[in-house]
């Protein structure tokens, strides 16, 4: 008669539980990891966005709707007063959420197209195309981009479509260094040398093998790029070569009621109207920096620590 | 050839290669522009005669290459041509050249880049050193969260801020930075105050968190430690140890932020009504008066490589590993 044998092995132990957490549990569980700064950045941006979508919903009056007293102050029919020539400034910037962030979005979007593209196949194609594409990057990035920005927005004209090609074709030259850089570290990897033996195509290669493991630098990227992308739109608008009127934009509301902020003796709350763009940008470069920042933290164990 | 000598040489080749890029970029820009700019320029009832002769004075009969060399040995001895503006349909023209324009306001410019960086280096450098000597402390993270956050700001939310608290509600400084000529040095300084507060906020903040990597990250390296190890003190340690090798990354970092300062310029001038030659380029950019801002954009791009140069042969001198060769 022989006895059972008697063996453990840890690795059968974890192995018997069968019940994979469901996608709603991990979500759960990742929650509570999440520092409430990161909390605060990820309810600023769904505002946002909330507001942006909805827009025409929200905002109580239409966007270029011009009511008869300029420079109303705030309470009554409108709750923030009404601009220089009698548009309500709660319209206008929650319409300026839409065209600001929406702007600012597509430019980043097409920056990392054309950025990630180029700088993906830079680092697959060593050589010409690679060396080519790099010293037109450092040509390009050796003017800086608002001067540049400018320069061409007095050629090409002040247009919404413009305005998106010129800063993202200006901002793809940092979306190319990176991906260019890190691509670089996965492109010698042993499964991407079997895939193209396998004989996949270029595109394949690129999207399949190398784009999921570069995926982390390049969303944190996408976030810091954004931010830097939306500050020069918001600036070029300030300076009246933006988004031009009477489209709603946080920029350019700035400069129009800027003369208020002389009576801040008078009525602080005056005062403060063309503040309320220039904080609304701040607080969302702010609350996209936060998440930014924890989710760097968090892919790439990175920490400010030695 | 002494390997010092070697690298920055060859750094500068690539410096004079780059600025002849880039000014050929910046020359093209006119060769973008539609065909009728002729007319744009010079308003609907321009006869032929005068588009002719005004295409004429640009030179556009002559190939590209021929308008380039003119251009570039003319902009080098300070002529930039003359401006778009002031002609009109008739052949009248009244327009001045670029350099009549450009020359006061560059120098109104250098002046508050220059007052700033007065300010911002050394208090950029003392607070971002001793953020990285006391890392973590209550002083460093206070420190860090307020830079953190000016970043974050738009220049013009930073500079509407100061103009609110300093200029409107308690009136210490003057809103309006309208400096003149005439003015006395302290009456310039009192008037371009502000415009130098909202740019030292904005660039002490980059400068010092640049400052604060960059020494943070020589404390780690093994020299520094073993020096500690040895008992050394630590005043030695810094002076001896890490600073022979900071002066590179502290060069980059005080050069890359005075290039910044050259383009956050702009928008502290409009804000601020300063006469200076960012306020002049975005003037030129609305009313498209491509000469200035082909003149404006040279300067500032040439500003900006001339000081990243400096910057990367400050770090190539000071190389220790340069510096005594094997």
């Amino acid at each position: 008669m022989t006895e059972p044998e008697q063996t453990y092995s840890a690795a059968a132990e974890v192995g018997q539980i069968r019940a994979r957490r469901t996608f709603m549990e991990r979500l759960r569980i990742g929650a509570k990891k999440v520092p409430l700064s990161a909390w605060f950045g990820m309810i600023v941006i769904a505002i946002y966005g909330v507001f942006a979508i909805f827009a025409p919903l929200i905002a109580p009056y239409g966007e270029a709707q011009v009511f008869s007293t300029p420079y109303a102050p705030w309470g009554g029919d409108h709750m923030f007063g009404t601009d220089q020539i009698g548009r309500d400034i709660l319209t206008r910037l929650i319409y300026g959420a839409q065209n600001t962030i929406g702007i600012a979005l597509a430019a980043t979007l097409l920056a990392f197209v054309i950025g990630g593209g180029l700088g993906l196949a830079a680092a697959i194609n060593r050589g010409l195309v690679d060396q080519l594409l790099s010293r037109c990057v450092d040509i390009l990035m050796a003017i800086p981009s608002l001067i540049f920005a400018l320069m061409l927005l007095s050629i090409f004209g002040s247009s919404v479509t413009s305005l998106i090609v010129i800063i993202a074709v200006l901002d793809s030259t940092r979306v190319f260094r990176l991906t260019r850089a890190v691509a670089m570290n996965v492109v010698v990897m042993d499964y991407v040398e079997a895939a193209k033996l396998r004989g996949e195509k270029l595109g394949w290669v690129m999207r399949k093998e190398i784009l999921p493991n570069i995926m982390p630098p390049l969303v944190a990227e996408f976030g810091l790029r954004f931010c830097f992308v939306f500050l020069t739109i918001a600036a070029l608008s300030f300076l009246g070569v933006g988004i031009q009127p009477p489209t709603a934009d946080w920029g350019s509301m700035v400069r129009d009621n800027a003369s208020l902020i002389q009576f801040a003796q008078y009525d602080m709350t005056a005062a403060i109207t063309p503040l309320l763009p220039a904080a609304a940008i701040a607080l969302l470069t702010v609350a996209v920096n936060f998440v930014v920042d924890w989710f760097l933290h968090k892919t790439s164990g990175l920490k400010d620590e030695h | 050839m002494h390997p010092i000598v070697r690298t920055t040489i060859q750094r500068l080749g690539l410096g004079v290669m780059t600025l002849f890029m880039v000014s050929v970029i910046i020359f093209s820009s006119i060769e973008l522009l539609p065909g009728d700019f002729g007319e744009a320029v010079l308003g609907q009832a321009a006869t032929k005669e005068t588009v002719a002769a005004f295409r004429k004075e640009l030179g556009l009969d002559k190939p590209a290459t021929v308008r380039y060399y003119n251009w570039i040995s003319s902009a080098m001895t300070g002529d930039f041509g003359t401006s778009f503006s002031g002609r009109a349909a008739s052949g009248q023209d009244r327009s001045r050249a670029v350099v009549d324009l450009v020359a006061p306001r560059l120098w109104n410019t250098l002046f508050l880049a220059g007052l700033t960086a007065i300010i911002a280096v050394p208090l950029a450098l003392f607070l971002g050193v001793t953020a990285a000597l006391y890392r973590n402390s209550l002083y460093d993270r206070i420190i860090n969260a307020t830079t953190l956050s000016t970043i974050s700001f738009p220049e013009f939310f930073v500079a509407y801020l100061l103009i609110l608290f300093l200029a409107s509600l308690y009136q210490f400084f003057p809103s309006l930075a309208n400096i003149t000529d005439q003015m006395a040095l302290g009456e310039r300084i009192y008037r371009s105050s502000l415009p130098a507060m909202t740019l030292t906020l904005v660039i002490v903040a980059h400068m010092m968190r640049m400052t604060r990597a960059a020494i943070i990250n020589l404390l780690a390296s093994p020299y520094i430690e073993m020096a500690r190890l040895k008992g050394i003190s630590k005043g030695k340690v810094i002076l001896h140890h890490a600073l022979p090798n900071a002066w590179a990354p502290i060069a980059t970092v005080i050069a890359f932020n005075l290039a910044y300062l050259v383009v956050g310029v702009v928008v502290v001038e409009v804000v601020f009504v300063y006469p200076g030659i960012g306020q002049l380029m975005v003037d030129a950019v609305t009313t498209r008066d491509i000469p200035v801002v082909q003149a404006c954009a040279l300067i500032f791009a040439a500003t900006y490589i001339i000081l990243n140069l400096i910057a990367d042969i400050i770090s190539i001198i000071t190389n220790p590993r340069l510096l005594h060769p094997r």
